[in-house]
């Protein structure tokens, strides 16, 4: 539900095309660290207009993905 | 120098923190005054900011509080739009003898000393973040780095308010947000008004205790030094080196 934006934001942060972005992407092989992922999170934060409270790290694209679906309902 | 900066400052209604209060505003920056009891002083801190031209206000929070944080810090956020400067000085006292202390005395100073700046950093961080700028100043407490007897539970919250600095800084460094620490000695306030007869007084270097403005110049100082992060800077006439 979320993913397409997450990419969009990843994709515009890291300079690749949005397709190069996959559900199982690591934040890692994206070249994204930890403190990079709080700072991901508040462009979504932008973005989507929600409050993301991540309280657990993620792995994956995905594992972002599922998580704001989880919190968002 | 700070004209259009946003100030927040805890314990700003008196002693260092109104000091600091007045001086970031003496520079130009707009200040939001954290208090945890006295209204009539933080307003009176913020008539006396207000007289430098910039915006003040006061804002009742218990800093020991995760959720009365997170709100001050939205209210602060949503009057001012932003904030680039956190200084974290609120700070209380429980002194007593290790053998005779209660855990509450001994919790109580740490949840406002050292979980308090958390709280503070925490809440405050994702603005920084996504002003990719931030300053925050901890205020520590000579007591942190040399100890001192009857106050365990004190020099404890300073001490961690050193590790909280330095690893602060280094987690935050990469995104252009700077956190240091000032660490007072004997500093003339309504706090240390029961350690003018400490004997330590007598071995400070240069002679005297200290004055809230001597700590809030420190204050500036660090605010002003875009390439220092991460470090304790005493302010206690000598007595610590």
């Amino acid at each position: 539900m979320y993913f397409e934006a997450i990419a969009k934001v990843i994709a515009d942060r890291v300079g690749c095309d949005v397709s190069a972005v996959k559900p199982e992407s690591t934040f890692t092989e994206l070249g994204i660290d930890s403190l990079d992922t709080v700072e991901l999170l508040m462009n979504l934060e932008d973005e989507l207009n929600i409050e993301i409270e991540l309280d657990q790290p993620v792995v994956t694209v995905g594992d972002l993905d599922k998580f704001i679906q989880s919190k968002q309902g | 120098m700070l004209t259009g900066k946003v100030a927040l400052v805890t314990g700003g209604s008196r002693g260092i923190g109104a000091a600091i209060a007045r001086k970031l505003a003496s520079m130009g920056a707009n200040v939001a005054v954290i208090y945890a009891g006295n209204q009539q002083a933080a307003e009176t801190v913020c008539s006396q900011c207000r007289e430098y031209g910039v915006v003040a206000k006061a804002y009742r929070c218990d800093v020991s509080s995760f959720d009365q944080v997170k709100e001050t810090v939205a209210a602060v956020k949503t009057d001012f739009g932003t904030i680039h400067i956190l200084v974290n000085n609120a700070g209380i006292t429980k002194d007593g003898l290790l053998a005779m202390m209660k855990e509450d005395s001994f919790d109580a100073v740490l949840d406002t000393n050292l979980k308090g700046a958390f709280h503070m950093i925490r809440h405050c961080a994702g603005i920084f973040l996504r002003n990719r700028e931030g300053c925050i100043i901890n205020i520590s407490s000579v007591s942190g780095l040399m100890g001192n007897a009857g106050q365990c539970n004190y020099s404890a919250s300073k001490a961690g308010l050193i590790g909280l600095t330095k690893s602060v800084a280094k987690e935050l460094a990469p995104k252009g947000i700077r956190c240091n620490a000032i660490a007072p000695g004997f500093i003339r306030t309504d706090m240390t008004d029961a350690q003018t007869d400490n004997p330590l007084v007598n071995l400070i270097p240069l002679g005297a205790m200290g004055d809230a403005e001597d700590v809030a110049e420190a204050a500036a100082y660090l605010v002003t030094a875009k390439y220092v992060t991460g470090e304790v800077l005493r302010v206690d006439g000598g007595i610590a080196m």
